[in-house]
């Protein structure tokens, strides 16, 4: 799409985008290119010289037991809490969409904590988990549960999940409500003339019509978890405990800035590029169908 | 006849206000329920800054608020708590100083870059024209944390390490800002246009004068989110910045908090988390029109 009425000129139209195409050029294109070139490269053990080694990086990260162990993590990790966050979201805003007094009041109260900054919501969660502070950390050594997600896996594992479902809950449900106030009433009232029950309105009516902000919303936590929880890792259980809570991300943080392992870190970051472009793709090729029944 | 299916009716009628009735309740409960797990972590947190650090240490956390709610926060505010073996404090109002002029000039630069690039791409025809635009739309699969090594080196060839300009700088160009303000000069109507020309005004008047006072609420919807987006910022800050002079609220919390010692001054600790949260949740309460309106249209 494009306008008919325009405005002559060449030079003024490449000025007005310069800025943007510098900073794109000078910090994304040009270390984009970097790391692609780099990931073909191996430096001796003291950093002096580099030489070509082909596709040797890519084999031995993806040859890389602890690499693939952190694959699973993320994908383990992404879809419980695109799951938490998406189904409490729902259940919330059809709770929020009947018809109630104060619905106002109860949808700011619910919106806020999409700007509590990840790390922040980490930093929270840990004052409620940790295992000598934290309220729910102490009840849960009390009952002998044996509650420290510092020494055990599976734990931190629950706890980067809660505290980064927690932040997204607000996102989805901004837009599961503007999903929910877009289906008509009249479809609900008919269906609750012919007699059916509230849940199989929810069912039957309510959970299709809003099926495709449910995919958008999916892509988009997929996309959430993968790259902005960083913070939240960092800040809880630095990955820990081991490589419990290691995901991607911060492997590619930890191989590269920590161990200055140059080569894989490259190759990681080529690796994480391919699955950024697939799911842009897949966010992009169902946009249009978003909000839209 | 007719007298039983009135009673069926009125029956059924009945029996629907009851289950109408019910259902409010259970919505009512259940939200009261979700926003009091929402608030929970954060009444802790503001409870805990108000108390000392060896209440909280012994792990007898409170539920209500203490007396030390001032000397927490001044202390907090003003010398950022004790230096520890490792790391020296930062006041909490260097850390909050530093993280508004981040988040401040990061949502003013997306923005005014953006503008001026959706323009060109929406109101001029040149050579390249979709190039220029596709390079924009493609940084959008670049996020920093795939190419987190080879920024990093580029930033200290510039010599932009450890400097305001280099935390804010490379954060600012934006395809989705780009896509969203092109999306809405494309629906402004040719006549304007048109009317721009006949009266003689050139293309930087009409960017002035008729382009820019329409997108007033697209910027500030837009503002909103980009503040926060700037103010959260991680792992940049983290990456650029060890002066500890520049550090930002949210990376400087996380320092604070090291390998998580019961030890620490954590009542400290919750007063600048606190305060950290502050600006961001104010703008997203105060501001809710234009955040809602800006969150659902940058994602279109």
């Amino acid at each position: 799409m494009r306008k008919k009425v325009i405005f002559k000129g060449i030079a003024l139209p490449w000025l007005l985008l310069l800025p943007q195409l510098l900073i794109t050029g000078v910090f994304f294109f040009w270390p984009a290119g970097q790391a692609i070139y780099g990931s073909f490269l191996r430096e001796d053990a003291f950093g002096l010289s580099r030489q070509f080694v082909g596709f040797e990086n890519f084999a031995e990260v993806l040859a890389d037991p602890n690499y693939l162990a952190s694959g699973w993590t993320t994908v383990v990790f992404s879809f419980s809490v695109a799951f938490t966050a998406l189904s409490a979201a729902l259940f919330l805003a059809v709770q929020a969409d009947k018809a109630i007094r104060g619905a106002n009041g109860y949808k700011t109260l619910l919106i806020w904590p999409y700007a509590v900054a990840p790390a922040i919501a980490a930093v929270l969660w840990l004052f409620m988990f940790h295992p000598q502070i934290g309220l729910f950390g102490r009840m849960l050594n009390g009952l002998g549960i044996g509650w420290d997600y510092r020494l055990n896996g599976d734990q931190a594992m629950l706890l980067v999940i809660l505290a980064a479902a927690w932040k997204q809950v607000s996102y989805n449900f901004i837009f599961f409500m503007a999903g929910l106030q877009s289906i008509p009433k009249a479809v609900l009232e008919a269906a609750a003339i012919d007699g059916a029950r509230p849940m199989r309105r929810f069912w039957t009516i309510i959970f299709p019509l809003l099926a495709p902000t449910s995919f958008f919303l999916l892509v988009v936590n997929i996309v959430y978890a993968f790259f902005d929880t960083f913070g939240i890792i960092h800040a809880l259980t630095n990955g820990g405990p081991g490589q419990a809570t290691t995901t991607l991300i911060y492997k590619v943080y930890v191989d590269g800035v920590q161990n200055l392992n140059f080569g894989s870190s490259a190759a990681q970051s080529v690796i994480l590029m391919v699955i950024v472009i697939l799911l842009t793709a897949v966010q992009f090729r169902f946009v249009e169908r978003k909000v839209h029944y | 006849m007719s007298a039983t299916t009135d009673l069926e009716a009125d029956r059924l009628a009945r029996a629907t206000v009851r289950r109408n009735a019910r259902n409010r309740w259970v919505a009512y409960i259940t939200l009261s329920l979700g926003v009091l797990i929402f608030a929970f972590p954060i009444w802790l947190t503001v409870v805990g800054s108000t108390h000392d650090a060896s209440t909280i240490g012994r792990g007898d956390v409170p539920l209500w608020f203490g007396p030390h709610a001032i000397s927490n926060y001044v202390s907090a505010w003003l010398t950022g708590g004790e230096a520890t073996r490792t790391t020296r404090s930062v006041p909490a109002w260097v850390m909050l100083w530093n993280s508004l002029n981040m988040a401040v000039l990061i949502a003013v630069g997306k923005i005014a870059i953006s503008l001026l690039s959706a323009y060109a791409v929406v109101f001029f025809s040149f050579p390249g024209r979709m190039v220029a635009f596709w390079l924009i739309f493609i940084t959008l699969m670049l996020p920093v944390e795939v190419r987190i090594i080879p920024t990093f080196e580029v930033m200290v060839n510039l010599g932009l390490i450890n400097s305001m300009t280099g935390l804010v700088v490379p954060l600012i160009a934006s395809a989705t800002a780009t896509l969203l303000f092109r999306q809405f000069f494309l629906t402004i109507p040719d006549e304007y246009v048109e009317a721009a020309k006949i009266d003689g005004a050139g293309p930087l008047r009409f960017f002035k004068d008729v382009v820019l006072p329409l997108s007033v609420t697209n910027i500030a919807a837009l503002f909103v989110i980009l503040f926060i987006y700037g103010w959260n910022q991680y792992l940049w800050p983290l990456l650029i910045v060890t002066d500890r002079d520049l550090e930002t609220v949210v990376v400087g919390m996380t320092k604070m908090i090291g390998n998580g010692d019961a030890q620490n001054e954590w009542n400290i600790i919750m007063a600048t988390a606190v305060l950290a949260m502050l600006p961001p949740v104010a703008v997203v309460v105060f501001m809710q029109r234009w955040f809602v309106k800006g969150l659902t249209e940058t994602e279109k």
